[in-house]
């Protein structure tokens, strides 16, 4: 009888057993890791679609795909990695980190907290499944273009909004509780200037996410309008507008960028000061900078189109704001480097991938200034140097920084160390894959070759050649990385993580046992 | 530190010296024949060289505290961790290098959208998957479409020089003369893109979008659509022929009475229309309808043994003609002559065991466009 008693006990305050507990649950550190879980099974998906690509791409002539299926995983390529993997993963952390960071038990709306989890499944689901549909899955691209997306699109790009606009309502959802959970739930004493930057960079992108999802879901909203009732918001023939699609299109894309690099800005500023056992050079101006990033991507969104055939004073403006952006995207990165300046640093799988994310992140920022040139834009834009420029910034920039992150938090989740010998091997392999895939880019995309075509002028062959190369072997050692996981959590080996974890690292979250109970700081602990 | 610096230094070194081999190599933007495309071309080379300057310093300052401020090494770390002066610098220095990066890239910018004074005007509107050439002023028009034939891109013949960047009718513009393009589209968006004259604008339907050149050297100029137009999109590239002056009146010449003659209906056995309506099929349908027909539903219908191939032959000829508003189906009134649709058509209606046995005549055709 004592016995059920204490089974009884058990059963309150810990979690439920089975899948139920998944399907239930509540507890930000279960949804974490559903996130963060469901970003791994996209990136999959999502890389293997770019292995497609890239087998395709290998050598001139149609080989293996046709264009049309080819235009497919293009497009499926960019909204997975978008909406599947980056953001979820950047959720996934938030809903792990947040609490732990400020001492609050958990997020604010957990319930709210569950169902913006369990929409994405299905969203995913049954954009995946546009795929078997008749006439294929998106063919247009993630950016989607009106009217190719409207008029021209295959039957499926119902679905394709639908799905949009689940994942839309789970992201909304999503943010509305980083901001209450930030606003209302923070510790006693830890003003807003105490807030661990993860912290602070997330409030902000939670901000943008508030203010540009629902403009997603308006361009998508016109885009079914145009397609099943009769309107022509982007019909020329009906007196619509095209342009105005990319205008709307781009006043959420701009931000989205942002809402996609703003948090790994929060994680690499934690790693790369614990691992140069400094605190962070400039946390007063990394809160500024991040907080001007944000304003600033507002008034730039049109340098997506400088070819449209805009004023001339429309130009102009978006040059000049677009050059702006890069004064406080220098100050980041000024303030990491000083952070390591004078340190005492060492080097383990987190701080390597933190170390490549400053100066392949840089790369990429600095092409970007490049492209903000508008005259010299017109010679880039929509060819492989936009390409190389944006994975820059995605792949070592926010890829990397979710991967540090996963290697530098993990052993608090999960109470052991990860293998490092292991970390490393998959740091140096991803490290040396992704600049033979994205560097060679810049050379194809200068010397002429347009993104987005499935066969290419022969002149290009050599390098394309090389970057399918490079793609494999970056691909293939995201393997590493999952067995290194699957090792480390399930597999249950490597030796016990000590509370701290790392040197001195500083947070609340390292106050706390490794693995963290599954539920932390019930009582709110005081900050001087 | 002077071991380790030198090494830095002489790696520098070879990299501009590998940039300065691609530049020949065609692997950097290229200088292009016209101002404009000079002017961009400097453009490029100074932000790339501005960037290359940061990124050295900034790389610079790591790569050295990863060496020497390493704990392996016995580095204690300090703990300075604020400084407004500092943040200042390094706020105001990008500031001026922006400014003075700024100013270059305004004048060229202005001098990019002056329309005025241009002695031709050429229509470029986009097609999927081709373009169309209308010489404003001279009754010339034309549609330029891919020549390279299928079996290399399906590599079952060997590519030859200009693989995917070879048309059947070029763009010929004379050299030194300012040329204003009006750029639309009938369908998607599409983006006319000639890197060596850096002209780049995308051609949107219901816009028309202006650009402008001066060619200063003759010779043959290649590009390529830059806008996602769907599946024809890597196959309509762009050829510019840069001519003299006394050439290029030649031949527009030559080219307006062609062009009108090819307006004339003539007689034509079945024969001649099947041979002619294969080869217009060819260029024409079957990046869509396939070579067998089959077409791709259920965006690209099948025509074997389709209810419009088989059924009213005036209804096939009308559709041939105006299109199918809502779907992918173009009109073709004003790409083909009436000969060339009644060619066509008569092929689909005999082709792929489609035997009808009946086919239309240009007379037909015209007659049709004429009840419009």
């Amino acid at each position: 009888m004592s016995h059920d008693a204490a089974l009884d006990h058990d059963h309150h305050h810990g979690p439920d057993k089975g899948i139920m507990r998944w399907i239930y649950t509540t507890n930000h550190k279960d949804i974490g890791t559903m996130y963060l879980l469901l970003a791994l099974v996209a990136l999959l998906v999502g890389g293997s679609m770019a292995f497609v690509i890239r087998a395709e791409l290998f050598q001139p002539g149609l080989q293996l795909v046709e264009p049309n299926f080819f235009n497919q995983m293009t497009t499926m390529h960019g909204l997975i990695m978008v909406f599947g993997a980056i953001m979820p993963a950047f959720v996934g952390l938030a809903n792990w980190l947040v609490p732990m960071m400020i001492g609050a038990p958990d997020m604010a709306l957990p319930r709210i907290n569950n169902w913006s989890f369990w929409l994405l499944p299905f969203a995913f689901t049954m954009l995946f499944c546009t795929l078997f549909m008749d006439g294929g899955g998106p063919n247009f691209g993630w950016t989607f273009y009106a009217p190719l997306s409207t008029t021209y699109a295959p039957p499926s790009v119902t679905f394709f909004i639908f799905s949009v606009h689940i994942m839309g309502i789970s992201s909304i959802m999503g943010a509305v509780n980083v901001i209450v959970t930030i606003f209302n739930m923070r510790a006693p004493g830890m003003t807003y200037m105490k807030m661990p930057l993860f912290v602070w960079t997330w409030l902000i992108t939670a901000f943008l996410l508030i203010a540009v999802m629902p403009v997603l879901a308006g361009v998508v909203t016109m885009m079914l309008m145009d397609i099943h009732f009769g309107t022509s918001f982007f019909n020329a023939a009906g007196g619509g507008d095209p342009v105005m699609f990319q205008h709307v299109f781009w006043f959420f894309g701009h931000p989205e960028v942002y809402i996609m690099i703003l948090p790994a800005f929060g994680i690499v500023s934690h790693i790369i000061s614990t691992f140069s056992r400094k605190p962070l050079f400039g946390y007063t101006s990394m809160v500024w900078a991040t907080s001007s990033i944000a304003v600033l991507s507002f008034i730039v969104w049109a340098h997506h189109m400088f070819t449209v055939g805009m004023p001339l004073v429309g130009e102009l403006f978006f040059m000049y704001s677009t050059m702006l952006i890069a004064v406080p995207t220098g100050v980041k990165v000024f303030n990491w480097v000083t952070t390591m300046f004078r340190g005492s640093m060492s080097f383990e799988t987190p701080m390597l991938f933190a170390i490549a994310f400053v100066v392949l992140f840089t790369i990429g920022g600095l092409s970007g200034l490049m492209l903000a040139i508008a005259p010299a834009d017109f010679q880039y834009h929509d060819t492989y140097f936009v390409v190389a420029h944006f994975h820059y910034v995605l792949v070592p920039g926010a890829l990397f920084s979710i991967m540090a992150a996963v290697y530098y938090w993990l052993p608090k989740w999960c109470g052991r160390m990860y293998h490092e010998g292991l970390g490393k091997l998959h740091f140096w392999l991803s490290f040396v894959g992704v600049n033979i895939t994205f560097f060679p880019m810049h050379f194809v995309g200068l010397a002429g070759m347009p993104r987005r075509i499935p066969d290419y002028a022969l002149q290009f062959a050599d390098f394309n050649a090389i970057v399918s190369v490079g793609a494999f072997i970056f691909g293939l050692s995201q393997l590493i990385f999952v067995y290194n996981i699957y090792r480390t959590t399930i597999g249950g080996k490597g030796e016990k993580a000590t509370d701290k974890v790392w040197d001195e690292p500083t947070g609340l979250e390292w106050e706390i046992p490794s693995p963290a109970p599954y539920h932390t700081f019930q009582e709110p602990p005081v900050i001087k | 530190m002077t071991r380790v610096g030198k090494s830095v230094v002489s790696a520098l070194l070879l990299l501009f010296a590998s940039f300065s081999a691609f530049a020949e190599w065609g692997l950097n933007l290229p200088t292009g024949v016209t101002k404009i495309s000079h002017d961009v071309h400097e453009l490029h080379m100074t932000i790339f060289y501005i960037c290359v300057v940061i990124a050295i310093i900034v790389f610079g300052v790591m790569l050295y505290s990863i060496i020497y401020h390493r704990k392996s090494r016995g580095a204690t770390a300090a703990n300075f961790h604020e400084s407004t002066v500092v943040e200042l610098i390094w706020t105001i220095i990008p500031l001026v290098i922006l400014i003075v990066m700024a100013i270059p890239a305004t004048k060229t910018l202005i001098n990019m959208y002056d329309n005025t004074n241009a002695e031709i005007d050429v229509q470029i509107t986009g097609y999927q998957w081709k373009w169309r050439y209308t010489y404003i002023n001279d009754n010339v028009d034309f549609f330029s479409i891919l020549s390279t034939p299928q079996e290399q891109i399906e590599n079952t013949q060997e590519k030859t020089e200009n693989y995917l960047l070879e048309v059947d009718k070029p763009l010929v513009l004379p050299v030194n003369t300012k040329i204003r393009f009006l750029m639309t589209a009938e369908d998607v968006i599409h983006s006319w893109w000639v890197p060596e004259l850096a002209v780049k604008k995308d051609t949107i339907p219901g816009f028309i979008n202006e650009s402008w050149t001066i060619i200063e050297e003759p010779g043959i100029y290649r590009g390529q659509c830059t806008e996602l137009c769907g599946k024809g999109h890597g196959f309509m590239p762009i050829v510019v022929k840069a001519v003299s002056k006394e050439e290029y009146q030649t031949w527009i010449k030559a080219e307006a009475i062609a062009q009108a003659a090819a307006r004339e209906v003539k007689e034509m056995s079945f024969d001649e229309l099947m041979v002619q309506g294969e080869k217009i099929y060819a260029t024409n349908c079957l990046a869509c309808h396939q070579k067998d027909g089959s077409g791709m539903p259920p965006v690209f219908p099948a025509l074997k043994g389709s209810k419009i191939a088989l059924g009213d032959i005036a209804d096939h000829i009308k559709i041939v003609l105006y299109g199918k508003p809502g779907t992918a189906m173009s009109a073709f009134a004003e790409q083909l002559s009436v000969s060339d649709v009644a060619a066509v058509v008569t092929y689909e209606r005999n082709a792929w065991g489609n035997n009808t046995a009946d086919f239309a005549t240009p007379q037909s055709v015209k007659d049709i466009k004429d009840n419009k």
